[in-house]
């Protein structure tokens, strides 16, 4: 199945590629895809101007001068200096709000950022793009199911025996003359009320240890909001990259909620919602998005009909609740697991581009980061930190280390104590 | 022939009882059951208290499991500055400065708040070394008891405008009286312009510096000889012999950090061609620097000018000596020999603050050709400047009521000054007085108004210890209370037009040149190119792999070949005769010394200093008299050789009180035994004492009682009131102020006052060879004793492999693939000057637990300084050796945790999961190293209401629960709460840091190659004389590696033959004298290898050991 959909997705792309006017390799291509997610796709939208204009026709808007849109692109302060005309009408239109400096990114990849813009179709006919989901079936309780029928069988059994037993003995003291007792109500029976005691206490011995294991584990916790943030709509709609707004996610333990400052850099422009989706809550009513952008604007104490440009010292920082929490004697380090283990957000988070209000998806319980640890493969060979490991390098390629399994967390130290525990 | 013995206490040295039942119980508490002969069940407590323990415990459970998950909030920031992070530690550049005191530092700001204090690496001076002091110094930010708004008579004044208003009135009103600032020395450049600004405008003042513990002798004599009020720069590094009299030159004096950061590159020692610097200390008392030296004299503190004479004269200077005994000639005559050899190699340094001895102790210099070689003038120190005759005429002039009005900043002279009375007389005939101090202390109190100064991790500033270094101060956190810098109040009060940093930039970007020359300074801290000449270091350490600093670092400056000046011979024949003519000592004698952690009680209320134990007596808390156990026997008749007696002064923290009196001043103080302390001597720690008077020992109870509360409000509820103030007790000889009494009347007080040590809380229970020893000359002869032990005692265990690791174990060897962290300590390098102790407990957030808690062995330090003595109670020799957790790849404790609460890592760490530790202590009881500690109580407030805490926990450890204080708390580090074990993690948060930065940057750790390091523990860091070496040993580029490889010849592991493959090593401590140990001399390891049976059954069988 998995396989399947791989091979209609290699397909797919190479249909693109056959039928795109340039010549791209399919590397640009994903890159592109990837560039414009993490640096473009704040501001713009493909089809749809948000803080920037739409990026769809770009390139003839600017004459097709490629030079021109690149010199903009890396540093549109200096360009805009220089007098150009359409340069220069963009910014008024746009209430001279300053587009972002892009020194680092090589013509190229401004290239393979418009290719990728050029090969997204316009609205109606686009699908969206979403990440393969795993379909995950549990084995384990088959067996259990057998198990528990079988018991209950040989209860059964067990208990008839037992029956019958009695019935003889009675039958036989009856023939030897010996009066026969009388008989014990199964109530007031030892025997039975021992046997009951202890499936009582089992039962309730094994409810207790899951209830008590489960204690603080708050899986799917879906607290009420300050503002009814979407992330469907900034995530999924709009492409924006993860870590356009927790940008700490890589470089620190915390990914860090963005400052308010983050989400005026986009809603300063943006004021209404126009998205085609509409929103709803979990109990069906619908959710007002331009509403709830309004609720951002009294925090960050803006009002477009006053001024447009937006003053951060009248701002007061909004109260989210905390979703996820970890119990104080744990150490998590995002960076470590977003940069160095280049493992994706929604491993963790789930697919936040689906969801509308966040909610916790995993478990994050001890049991669920170590077995995760167990599976996961570090990047032995790409990161230059694990050179140091020559006898993994030499099994490796010996093959005493099964190349498929490879290098997981486990094996270089991931599940002992003090990973996470200092 | 006997044989060396080690001892941490008497009862080691005399095998007592005592000291034998304390080896067999790890913990020293008794059980909380009554002690019945009956069953556990028929005792007086039994079923009923069991069922309601039991009732309570289930309800408790099933509320608590019924409560719902609180809610928390995350509250991201308005406007998120560009350099933030949260979560990730920002470092900036500034200067520890403490009267006088300039250590160029780096402050660790994590989310807004400064939470560590680490040395600055870039500073040529220290190069990244630290004190205790400076360590503790970030707690001082969050002290509670800092003033939180300027007053005036008491009172709180609501704005800087109205108290300027106020200010300025009374300036008005005073007239043409002249208005004096009396302040410690100033150290920062910019200050000296902003007191002259201030001054100019108020003709006919001054500015009056005096220091807490003067040094106006040495600049006294070096005016007489040198023409210069001045102290020059030394280095120690270069020299081959160093000779002190009575200078604690690595505790306390002009810039300790950078004496030790030279000694101890001067005690490095490269196996290749072993040379190392030899020191002879001469002295009363044993001090932390006495303990390091490799010969050692005592004699009375009045006898320090004849010492002084006569090795004068026994180097072929022209004066005659007074006569001292045969035994101290004859030291006197070596050293001279000594020195005489080492011509313009040597130098001499005493403590005494009389001219007069430092006019001969510069003629000595001047005879050895000190002077241009180890001590150099193109740079002078700035860290001491107040002469003692200008704070005497103050006080003179206050008294008379010249005075108009007294500025006071960081000078504390109503506890600190000799006559504090005489000053608080005069300061009442002063027509106003305005203290910048941070406290409400003894001067500010007597103060019209106080205008609180801020932390220095709050200020703007500058400071030059010694001319041409230059390092710079700037905040790191907004200032937490209503305070104001204090130069910023002057300027206002001179009518300047510019705020202080405005001063302090423009200064600076004239001198620098430009804006961005002044921003990188900042960001480095310290100002490259200062006036002194640069050379390149070349004493015999330099090719060593021993020097683990950086190579990008500075090369230390070591002005070798420049300074010199000219010598005036004149002074000393009239020094000679003022010394000849002084009064003899009597019977007993008084030395005041500072504690390395204490120092003059500036940082009076920092727990963490209090509970540093003092490196020679590892008292903690208080301050005691210190006597030789000749006059322990003459005055309290207790005989240390006797078993009942020893164990009678030492088990019980309960000690005998003796009563000091001198001119009809009385100080009663606790007495602690140490031995190589001279006969007739006694010596008490300054610093102590802070808000309570110490001639109130007569006084009433309830009077007494009010001092103390007023004490712990002002001071702090850690330092108010705790020890006893020796201030009084300085003599005033006219010129300068004597640190010591020739003549004071001693008597046993009758009674016994606690003092809490940790010296015997731990014991090895007979396992001798924990420390190694030898001289250097041993070391020559036969350089590979130790290497020879080690492979015998391996080979006794795995003959035929010789694989001591693998074969001499029944447990598996587990392979360490990648990294396998190790530490190696070089005992001939560490001072014992504590500041790797300090930096751990700000590192780790390792809790406070106060003096009744120290005192019944429930010190929570992962990392401690044994200190052994060997040798004769007379003068015996010491060792230090930092203990912490050995990390073994075999460790005992381990083995017996019954929940897997302590187990092993793959990068051979010993690690420990507090969450899952249920407080059975199997580990800390078969732990060899005794390193593991338990949390008896929750010291840190970590899981407790705060009203049941104060039934529990003693003030100092409430001061820790504070809100403010715990704002200094690592947050990468678990608070440990009730019940749990800890113990050193090897700074496992730095490693995972380090580690995770390398792997961010796709790149192998660095531990030490080049100089470069991903990691470095707290104390590694700490370290001033860098004998903390770090990192992977499986790479064998690193520094730790290296350290080990070169130096094989004095490797050890601690108790190695019980085969806990430790991975921390030692070097063993070598002593540079001539003494040529003979084999059985130097085998302090009788128990080593397969001999261990045979001998213990030797011992046995002769029933009793040695010194019986």
């Amino acid at each position: 199945m998995i396989q399947h959909r791989r091979v209609a997705k290699t397909l797919v792309s190479l249909v693109l590629v056959i039928f795109s006017s340039f010549g791209n390799k399919i590397s640009a291509q994903a890159n592109g895809q990837a560039l414009f997610s993490a640096n473009c796709a704040s501001c713009h939208a493909v089809h749809k101007d948000l803080t920037g204009p739409a990026l769809a026709g770009v390139e003839e808007r600017w004459g097709g001068d490629k030079k021109k849109l690149h010199a903009w692109i890396h540093n549109n302060q200096a360009f805009l200096k220089t007098g150009d005309k359409y340069a220069n009408e963009l910014y008024l239109k746009y209430n001279k709000t300053q587009m972002n400096l892009f020194p680092n990114l090589t013509d190229a990849e401004i290239d393979a950022i418009l290719a990728y813009v050029k090969s997204v179709p316009a609205p109606g006919a686009a699908a969206g793009g979403g990440a393969a989901e795993a379909a995950s079936s549990t084995e384990g309780g088959d067996n259990t199911l057998l198990f528990g029928i079988l018991t209950l069988i040989l209860a059964v059994v067990a208990l008839i025996l037992l029956q019958v037993n009695s019935n003889l003995k009675k039958l036989s003291d009856q023939k030897e003359g010996q009066p026969a007792l009388e008989p014990v109500p199964f109530w007031r029976n030892k025997a039975y009320i021992a046997l009951l005691s202890i499936l009582l206490f089992c039962i309730g011995g094994y409810l207790t240890v899951t209830g008590a294991i489960g204690l603080g584990r708050t899986k799917g916790y879906h607290p009420e909001q300050p503002i009814y943030y979407s992330h469907k709509v900034h995530a999924g709609t709009n492409q924006i990259s993860c870590l356009y707004c927790h940008g700490g996610a890589q470089d620190s333990k915390h990914a860090n909620i963005p400052s308010v400052n983050i989400c005026m850099n986009c809603h300063m422009a943006i004021n209404e919602y126009t998205g085609k989706d509409k929103i709803y809550r979990e109990d069906g009513t619908e959710v007002d998005g331009s509403a709830e952008i309004k609720k951002l604007y009294k925090y960050a104490g803006f009002d477009p009909a006053v001024s447009k440009v937006w003053d951060p010292n009248k701002a007061k920082p909004i109260e989210w609740t905390r979703v996820h929490n970890l119990p104080d004697h744990v150490y998590f380090n995002h960076s470590q697991h977003v940069k160095a283990g280049k493992v994706q957000c929604q491993t963790c988070h789930g697919e936040v581009q689906k969801m509308d209000v966040a909610y916790q998806f995993a478990e994050l319980s001890m049991g669920w980061c170590i077995n995760c640890h167990r599976t996961t493969q570090v990047q032995f060979k790409d990161n230059g930190f694990y050179s140091i490991y020559q006898k993994f390098h030499d099994d490796l390629k010996n093959g005493r280390i099964d190349s498929t399994k490879g290098i997981t967390v486990e094996k270089i130290g991931g599940t002992e104590c003090q990973k996470c525990h200092y | 022939m006997e044989q060396k013995k080690y001892w941490q206490s008497f009862g080691e040295l005399n095998k007592t009882n005592a000291y034998k039942s304390a080896a067999q119980d790890e913990f020293q508490e008794e059980l909380p059951f009554e002690a019945d002969d009956k069953g556990l069940l028929e005792v007086k407590t039994p079923r009923r208290d069991f069922l309601k323990y039991l009732g309570f415990s289930t309800a408790a459970a099933a509320v608590a499991a019924s409560c719902e998950v609180p809610v928390k909030k995350a509250i991201p920031f308005v406007n998120k500055p560009e350099d933030i992070v949260p979560g990730v530690a920002n470092y900036y550049a500034t200067t520890f400065v403490q009267d006088g005191e300039v250590t160029p530092a780096i402050a660790k700001v994590r989310d807004g708040r400064p939470i560590k204090i680490e040395g600055n690496e870039l500073s040529p001076v220290t190069i990244g070394g630290t004190s205790p002091r400076m360590q503790a110094s970030v707690l001082d930010l969050y002290d509670t008891s800092r003033l939180p708004y300027p007053m005036a008579n008491g009172k709180e004044v609501s704005t800087f405008d109205a108290f300027d208003k106020l200010v300025a009135a009374d300036f008005a009103r005073i007239g043409n009286a002249p208005v004096v600032l009396l302040t410690s020395s100033v150290t920062s450049p910019t200050t000296r312009l902003v007191i002259d600004q201030f001054l100019a405008k108020y003709p006919g003042s001054r500015h009056v510096t005096y220091d807490a513990v003067s040094c106006s002798g040495m600049l006294l004599s070096n005016e007489a000889t040198y023409g210069k009020r001045a102290i020059p720069s030394l280095n120690l590094a270069a020299a081959e012999v160093i000779v002190s009299l009575s200078s604690d030159f690595l505790a306390s004096g002009v810039n300790p950090v950078e004496m030790n950061r030279q000694y101890g590159i001067g005690r490095k020692l490269n196996m290749k061609n072993p040379t190392m610097s030899r020191h002879i200390q001469f002295e009363s008392m044993m001090s932390m620097t006495g303990a390091n030296a490799d010969e050692r004299y005592h004699h009375r503190p009045s006898d320090t000018g004849a010492v002084a004479l006569a090795l004068y004269a026994a180097l072929g200077g022209a004066v005659t000596a007074p006569k001292l005994d045969t035994a101290l000639q004859q030291a006197v005559q070596k050293t001279a020999a000594t020195l005489s050899k080492n011509k313009g190699a040597g130098i001499v340094l005493a403590g005494s603050n009389d001219p007069n001895i430092q006019i001969i102790i510069n003629g000595i210099n001047e005879l050895i050709g000190a002077n241009g070689t180890t001590i150099s003038w193109s740079s002078t120190y700035n860290t001491k400047q107040g002469i003692d005759a200008e704070m005497f005429k103050l006080v003179d002039d206050m008294n008379a009521g010249t005075i108009g009005a007294l500025l006071i900043h960081e000078a504390n002279p109503a506890y600190n000054y000799y006559d504090s009375k005489r000053f608080i007389d005069g300061l009442k005939k002063v027509k106003f007085a305005v203290s910048f101090n941070t406290k409400m202390d003894e001067t500010s109190e007597l103060c019209k108004y106080v205008i609180p100064d801020h932390n220095y991790l709050e200020s703007w500033g500058d400071a030059e210890p010694k001319t041409g270094y230059v390092s710079l101060i700037q905040p790191t956190i907004s200032p937490l209370f209503k305070t104001r810098q204090w130069q910023d109040s002057l300027l206002k009060w001179s009518s300047a037009p510019t705020d202080y940093l405005a001063f302090l930039k423009q200064y600076w970007i004239g001198k620098l040149g430009s804006e961005a020359n002044w921003d990188k300074a900042l960001q480095d801290g310290v100002i490259h190119g200062g006036v002194s000449t640069r050379t390149v270091l070349t004493s015999q350490t330099s090719s060593s792999p021993d020097t683990a600093r950086s190579a990008n670092a500075p090369i230390i400056d070591l002005n070798v070949g420049g300074g010199k000046t000219s010598f005036n011979n004149g002074p000393i024949a009239q020094a000679a005769a003022a010394i000849g003519s002084a009064k003899k000592g009597g019977n007993t004698e008084l030395v005041l010394y500072q504690k390395v952690t204490i120092g003059a009680g500036q940082q009076a209320n920092n727990p963490w200093l209090h509970e540093a134990p003092d490196p020679i007596t590892k008292a903690t808390w208080d301050n005691y008299a210190i006597i030789s156990p000749a006059l322990a026997k003459s005055l309290f008749n207790i005989d240390l050789q006797k078993k009942g007696d020893s164990d009678d002064y030492e088990v019980h923290p309960e000690k005998e009180v003796v009563r000091i009196t001198v001119n009809g001043k009385v100080l009663e103080l606790p007495v602690i035994i140490v031995p190589g302390t001279n006969p007739n001597t006694i010596a008490v720690a300054l610093g102590y004492g802070r808000g309570a008077d110490a001639a109130s020992d007569g006084d009433d109870e309830d009077k007494r009682k009010v001092q103390i509360d007023k004490a712990r409000t002002n001071i702090g509820k850690a330092g108010g009131a705790t020890g006893k103030n020796a201030f009084p007790f300085v003599q005033f000889n006219g010129v300068t102020r004597d640190y010591f009494v020739p003549s004071v009347n001693v008597a046993a007080a009758g009674y016994k006052y606690k003092v809490a040590q940790t010296q015997t809380h731990q014991t090895y229970e007979d396992r001798t060879e924990v420390v190694l020893e030898t001289t250097l000359a041993t070391l020559r002869k036969e350089p590979e004793m130790f290497l020879e032990r080690r492979e015998e005692l391996h080979k006794d265990f795995a003959p035929k492999t010789n694989n001591y690791e693998r074969d001499a174990t029944l447990y598996p060897l587990f392979p360490k693939p990648g990294i396998k962290w190790g530490m190696s300590v070089d005992l001939n390098s560490c001072t014992g000057c504590q500041a790797c102790v300090v930096a751990c407990i700000a590192e780790n957030n390792v809790a406070v637990v106060g003096k009744n808690e120290v005192a019944r062995f429930h010190d929570m330090h992962w990392l401690r300084i044994d200190r052994y003595f060997s040798g004769d109670l007379e003068n015996p020799n010491v060792i230090f050796q930092p203990m912490l957790c050995q990390h073994c790849d075999n460790a005992p404790c381990e083995n017996v945790c019954p929940v897997a609460a302590t187990m092993h890592s793959s990068e051979g760490l010993n690690q420990m999961a507090y969450n899952r530790c249920i407080g059975t202590r199997y580990c800390a009881n078969n732990c060899p190293y005794k390193v593991r500690r338990f949390n008896w109580a929750d010291y840190m407030g970590a899981d407790s209401f705060p009203d049941n805490q104060k039934e529990v926990l003693s003030d100092a450890s409430l001061i820790m629960n504070d809100d403010l204080t715990r704002m200094v708390l690592n947050p990468d580090v678990t608070v440990r709460s009730r019940g749990v074990m800890e113990k050193c993690s090897f700074c496992v948060q730095r490693l995972q840091d380090g580690k995770l930065k390398a792997k961010k940057e796709s790149r192998p750790l660095k531990s030490g190659e080049n100089g470069e390091f991903d990691v470095k523990t707290a104390c590694q860091q700490a370290c001033p004389t860098d004998a903390i070496v770090f990192g992977n040993v499986n790479n064998k580029q690193s520094a730790v590696y290296q350290h080990r490889e070169n130096n094989q010849d004095r490797l050890f592991y601690v108790i190695e033959m019980i085969h806990t493959l430790p991975n921390v090593s030692y070097l063993a401590k070598v002593r540079n004298n001539d003494t040529i140990l003979k084999p059985e001399e130097g085998e302090t390891q009788e128990t080593i290898g397969g001999k261990q049976g045979k001998k213990e059954e030797q011992e046995e069988g002769q029933g009793q050991p040695v010194n019986k």
